[in-house]
């Protein structure tokens, strides 16, 4: 593929801006009626995603007794905080909470720490081995972490890291790091290499010239990676349940509860409101990197 | 791509003219270690977290804590009464699920392609579910599909089916497994559709200006451009999806309990018996479908790709 006139950003002209086509994109009622269709599609899927979210929010917010009610009305009649407090006090739940947030916020900075300058070294340098380094970040990728989770906690009962927010936080960074890189990768060669090295006959020393004049413009890219690596940690499950037995994250906590212990209805959807809730406000914030993100596959 | 890359040599091979030839050698010597420095940290890193592990899965299950190698952990896995159980299950999953991920992405990237008003609050809601867990999309699945839930309370006002239903239960298998499907399909299809939408975005505008030129209807351009440039990256999302299907688990926890097990399932049940030799057993397994499918995958897609070159 050339890479010519291929821009990330581009946004599709309309059609009408074609001298060519100006006849062709005069509203006929075939065309009306393609456009009504693409629409009710369109909202067809939304109501496919957002019901479900809506659903088990009147879920959350039910008192107990209605949350065994049968039928139930699609419209709450009566809504109250009851079941989210029941949640919120069980035990191990403010906890495990707070362990969720220490956890994401040390891989985060694992990942960065090692990630991002192995992703400025893809992007900056010609050396030998970096097509297969790149190869390699790109199948382990495909290494699935259920897989590593079990030796991992083998070798943490030896490496005293059993049971530790420090070891579901390594084993979070091993299974962010591969995106770490590509991702930070992309970022800084976004980050024009003339400025650096302007900064360098300016005086400034390699280092010098990253710090003052690389990082400053690839920061709002590497927060994106940051957020993205939190919410990787926040969410998942497998590996916190089998690493930790009393120091859960709360996905591990709650999986625990209700594979092992049979958790009530109430609290299950309580926790899975208290668990999406904070995807809405995430995926609101971070709509302009979705695609840099998660859209990132063959660059 | 080529030629962003040619750059920077041309600008570092600049540079060096200017320097003394006494600092020129240093100065390079330090620009040709500095790459591999920089690789250093992470490099080690997937080397003690991921190569490690994996080899230690595989000795793990193949050689008993005594330090004996045995195919024992193999053979009682092959002979465990949910074995064939997880086996299908998964493998169903995967079936229904990826298929109906890839056909909903791409009809929902090509409708973000048509300029609708209001595109960027649809690509808001359809992309939700990228930061949902598969925990939290089976919980609020469950709240539809469970046996006070939301579609049995629908059922009945309507008056459609007076008595509740047990969807998830195990003696209902069909309607168990689908609703494991529709929410997987409700968790994932938002990571390909981004996929799409990404490798929608590449393909320059003139090839499409150039088919509606000529008179290319709308089908056509999807079925002759548009399909055929996102052929790359469907190929990896489908590789990075059915290997990721291979270890479905929590949202089969939280919609159907113990009642459908799957292979990643199992690996935990053996893991909370206290056998993490049993529960390597099923990592190995998983393991070796995952590398099974990027291999046939790979065959499968690249020589098909060559038959249409001809």
């Amino acid at each position: 593929m050339s890479a010519t006139a291929i821009s990330p950003n581009s946004v599709r002209l309309p059609a009408d801006e074609l001298p060519l086509n100006a006849g062709a994109n005069r509203p006929t009622l075939g065309r009306t009626l393609t456009r009504i269709a693409l629409y009710a599609l369109a909202l067809t899927i939304s109501l496919f995603f957002l019901v479900p979210i809506y659903l088990i929010a009147i879920s959350a917010f039910s008192p107990q007794q209605a949350i065994f009610a049968y039928p139930k009305p699609l419209i709450p009649t009566t809504l109250s905080a009851d079941t989210m407090l029941f949640f919120w006090n069980a035990r191990g739940v403010q906890q495990s909470l707070i362990n969720s947030v220490l956890v994401g916020i040390m891989t985060l900075t694992f990942a960065l720490l090692v990630g991002a300058p192995a992703g400025y070294a893809l992007a900056r340098f010609f050396f030998r081995g970096r097509d297969s380094f790149k190869l390699l970040i790109l199948t382990t990728r495909a290494f699935p972490i259920v897989i590593l989770a079990i030796p991992l906690a083998v070798n943490y009962i030896q490496w005293n890291l059993y049971d530790t927010l420090w070891g579901v936080a390594l084993a979070h960074t091993a299974m962010a790091l591969p995106t770490t890189i590509l991702v930070t990768s992309s970022i800084f060669v976004g980050v024009s290499r003339e400025l650096e090295e302007a900064a360098q006959t300016l005086g400034c020393n390699r280092a010098q010239a990253f710090i003052k004049v690389a990082l400053p413009l690839a920061l709002p890219g590497l927060a994106a990676a940051a957020i993205f690596t939190f919410v990787l940690s926040w969410n998942e499950t497998f590996a916190a349940t089998i690493l930790t037995q009393r120091n859960r994250t709360l996905p591990a906590l709650v999986l625990s509860q209700i594979a092992d212990v049979g958790a009530p209805l109430p609290f299950r959807f309580a926790a899975g409101f208290f668990l999406i809730a904070p995807s809405l406000l995430f995926i609101f914030f971070m709509r302009r990197y979705l695609l840099g993100m998660w859209g990132q596959v063959v660059k | 791509m080529a030629t962003t890359q040619a750059t920077p040599d041309l600008i570092a091979s600049k540079r060096v003219i200017t320097v003394p030839p006494a600092q020129r050698s240093l100065a390079r010597q330090l620009e040709s270690f500095l790459p591999y420095l920089l690789l250093l940290p992470s490099s080690l890193f997937l080397v003690i977290f991921i190569a490690l592990p994996m080899v230690q899965a595989l000795i793990l299950s193949i050689r008993s804590p005594e330090g004996v190698w045995t195919l024992q952990y193999l053979n009682t896995m092959v002979h465990d009464v949910n074995f064939v159980d997880a086996l299908r299950n998964t493998f169903l999953l995967i079936v229904f699920a990826v298929p109906l991920q890839f056909a909903f992405a791409i009809v929902m990237g090509l409708l973000l392609q048509n300029n609708l008003r209001g595109s960027s609050l649809f690509l808001y809601f359809w992309t939700i579910p990228l930061a949902v867990s598969d925990l939290a999309a089976g919980l609020v699945w469950l709240a539809v599909f469970g046996d006070r839930g939301y579609l049995n309370s629908v059922l009945r006002i309507t008056g459609i089916m007076p008595i509740a239903f047990s969807w998830l239960s195990f003696e209902n298998y069909g309607t168990l497994l689908m609703a494991v499907v529709i929410a997987e399909v409700w968790r994932a299809t938002a990571i390909v559709m981004v996929i799409v939408v990404a490798g929608l975005q590449l393909i320059p505008p003139d090839y499409m200006e150039a088919a509606e030129v000529f008179g290319a209807s709308r089908w056509q351009r999807i079925w002759h451009v548009q399909l055929p440039m996102i052929r790359p990256s469907l190929q990896v999302a489908l590789i990075l999806r059915t290997i990721l299907a291979f270890q479905v688990f929590a949202v089969v926890i939280a919609l159907a309990g113990r009642a459908m097990p799957v292979l990643a399932s199992e690996a935990y049940s053996r893991y909370g018996e206290l056998n993490p030799n049993g529960a390597a057993a099923y990592a190995l397994l998983i393991l070796t479908f995952s590398l099974i499918t990027t291999v046939v995958y790979l065959r499968t897609l690249r020589t098909s790709e060559e038959e249409m070159g001809r």
